[in-house]
């Protein structure tokens, strides 16, 4: 078995706060195969954007461990930090806010180049203009500021500064949810062929359901900072385990009004994730809590390849 | 290939934005104009810095002989004010390019890395605040002594503080952007991120509270002029030359009115400089 790009064991990230711990990621484990799409999925908060930043070191994890190509990266510093991250990039959700207003297009995309002090004026010059080429913005925008720019062309910048350094992961933090519809399947078309092209993997974060359906080979479902559920995108789909999963899909809408979709509505309010209590986190707001889901929960393999974190699932 | 495009420079377009304010080249053109009248002040008046005209005892109020008139020395108002922008322009600029400086460091520093490193350095500077500015100014050219270099050193000390909060706050508000974790992942070091990304986003209104700091700041050196703490008489310096002619406000009040209108006309200049150069700074408001 080829030996995956990214590995995450046990990861936790917690923020200490005045009130205590928050447990943004607690407990998060998965692996990511060369040249694939893991799609994560939950609500607003629930520690996806944290989870990413974490592995690509933005942020200090609190426990667990990362791999890269098998290497445990946890905790490198120095010339093996700058080495990892040239391997791991992000494409950030606020094509606004993820672009320095006083650079240029062109001195933006150069920047990883300029910064990895490998290249000489030349191959960079060479290669601004093939990245600039490969993420499809005009060779007239060189000069341009940002806010010159449309939100779509904005994160194509963002894309082809993610991509500068080769990088063989890159963290899609919500990168379409910014952006119009119309854009949004530019966008995502193109980070597929970019994909294809380079065989890149991603992990796609996003709360669109219907993008992460379009793009993701495995989908992982979280909840308050722990992953509920993980499967096959198509599985995930057909056959939702989870309570929580299952009230997140009805709630796509459906464009077939004859058999509109049956929406569950959650009661209830999201548990604080701050000093959160053994047991599980959806109990609170679950149609189907007993006793026994104030336990702690442990993963669970249900079928091959799909992961469920729930005590009840075979009741259900 | 990339072609050998037309590589603006960042001040080449700054100046080009500039030139297109009228305003600010109006502010531009004053303070150019004083400058050279100050620097090559002997070209520009037939009398001596401290030439006393006896003749002026009778009636100083402004002639042919003294466009500005003279003042109670007898000295003429219109070269000492020549003379003493000299002293003036330069103690007002250089103060608040040294507290500039210090303060931007002190500010990005405190700014970026926050917690207990801008906790001491904070307090550090509110023990600065917590002294009255003239007092301090008073305390530390007392302690100097009073002179042209310690008047510029006492000045920009008690300006310090200012800048650094101004550029403190400034960058923890940018510092929480995206594009700051975007240059962190392609690996730019700190000073990288904090002097390449950071401070020309954060600087615009510490240029405008520099420019408009010079104007303060020559004030401020009047003031330290007058309780004899400042440049020492008989250097003519404008706000000296203010407090000098205070008591005859009434009967003689061209003896105020021109030093004090070269203060005005510096301060206008300035600030007209500052607003242009702050939209200049700013990408955004190219059109």
């Amino acid at each position: 078995m080829p030996v995956p790009v990214i590995e995450v064991k046990h990861l936790k990230k917690y923020f200490s706060t005045p009130r205590g711990m928050l447990h943004a990621v607690d407990d998060v484990s998965f692996t990511i195969e060369r040249g694939k799409t893991l799609g994560v999925v939950g609500e607003s908060g629930c520690g996806k954007s944290t989870l990413g930043r974490t592995i690509i070191h933005l942020h200090e994890p609190s426990a667990g461990q990362v791999f890269l190509d098998g290497n445990d990266i946890t905790g490198v510093r120095g010339g093996d930090l700058k080495r990892a991250r040239e391997k791991m990039q992000i494409i950030f959700q606020d094509p606004y806010s993820s672009l320095d207003s006083r650079k240029t297009i062109e001195s933006t995309v150069r920047e990883p180049l300029k910064v990895a002090k490998k290249y000489s004026k030349a191959e960079i010059d060479e290669k601004t203009i093939a990245l600039m080429n490969l993420v499809g913005i005009d060779e007239r925008l060189r000069q341009s500021y940002p806010h010159e720019l449309d939100g779509g062309r904005r994160q194509r910048v963002g894309i082809a500064r993610a991509l500068a350094l080769d990088p063989e992961f890159v963290v899609c933090d919500e990168p379409v949810s910014a952006l119009d519809v119309s854009i949004q399947a530019q966008v995502l078309n193109l980070l597929k062929k970019l994909q294809m092209d380079k065989g890149l993997t991603y992990m796609f974060v996003t709360h669109d359901m219907s993008v992460v359906r379009h793009i993701s080979d495995d989908i992982c479902v979280m909840y308050l900072g722990q992953v509920v559920e993980k499967c096959p995108a198509k599985e995930l789909f057909r056959m939702p385990l989870h309570p929580y999963t299952k009230a997140l899909l009805s709630a796509i809408p459906s464009v077939d009004i004859h058999h509109p979709n049956k929406r569950e509505i959650l009661k209830g309010e999201i548990t604080s994730p701050i000093n959160p209590k053994p047991g599980c986190r959806f109990a609170a707001r679950c149609p189907h809590a007993t006793e026994a889901c104030q336990q702690a929960q442990v993963q669970e393999e249900v079928s091959p390849g799909h992961f469920v974190t729930c005590c009840r699932i075979h009741e259900l | 290939m990339l072609k050998p495009v037309k590589k603006k420079s960042e001040f080449a377009r700054v100046m080009k934005q500039l030139a297109k304010n009228k305003l600010a080249i109006l502010g531009l053109i004053i303070l150019l104009a004083e400058i050279i009248l100050c620097a090559g002040a002997p070209l520009f008046t037939k009398y001596g810095v401290a030439e006393m005209d006896y003749m002026s005892f009778m009636d100083p109020t402004p002639s042919a002989e003294h466009i500005f008139g003279c003042d109670s020395m007898g000295f003429d108002i219109y070269t000492r004010v020549l003379y003493g922008g000299r002293y003036s322009i330069t103690i007002g600029i250089a103060a608040i390019i040294i507290s500039a400086c210090i303060g931007i460091v002190i500010g990005s520093v405190a700014g970026y890395f926050g917690g207990q490193v801008d906790n001491v350095i904070m307090r550090l500077l509110d023990v600065i605040q917590a002294i009255p500015g003239m007092l301090l100014m008073i305390v530390i050219s007392a302690m100097l002594g009073p002179g042209f270099v310690n008047t510029i050193l006492a000045l920009s000390v008690s300006s310090i503080p200012g800048m650094a909060r101004m550029l403190r706050a400034n960058m923890m508000k940018e510092r929480g952007n995206e594009y700051i974790e975007a240059s962190q992942s392609i690996n730019c070091s700190k000073p990288r991120i904090i002097f390449i990304h950071l401070l020309p986003n954060c600087i615009s209104p510490i240029i405008v509270q520099a420019t408009m700091g010079v104007a303060q700041t020559i004030t401020l050196a009047a003031s330290l002029s007058f309780i004899g703490l400042g440049v020492q008489p008989p250097t003519p310096e404008w706000g000296a030359m203010l407090s000098a002619s205070r008591a005859y406000i009434r009967q003689y009040p061209h003896m105020v009115i021109f030093p004090g209108l070269a203060i005005a006309v510096t301060v206008l200049a300035l600030n007209l400089l500052g607003d242009g150069l702050r939209d200049a700074l700013d990408p955004k408001l190219k059109n």
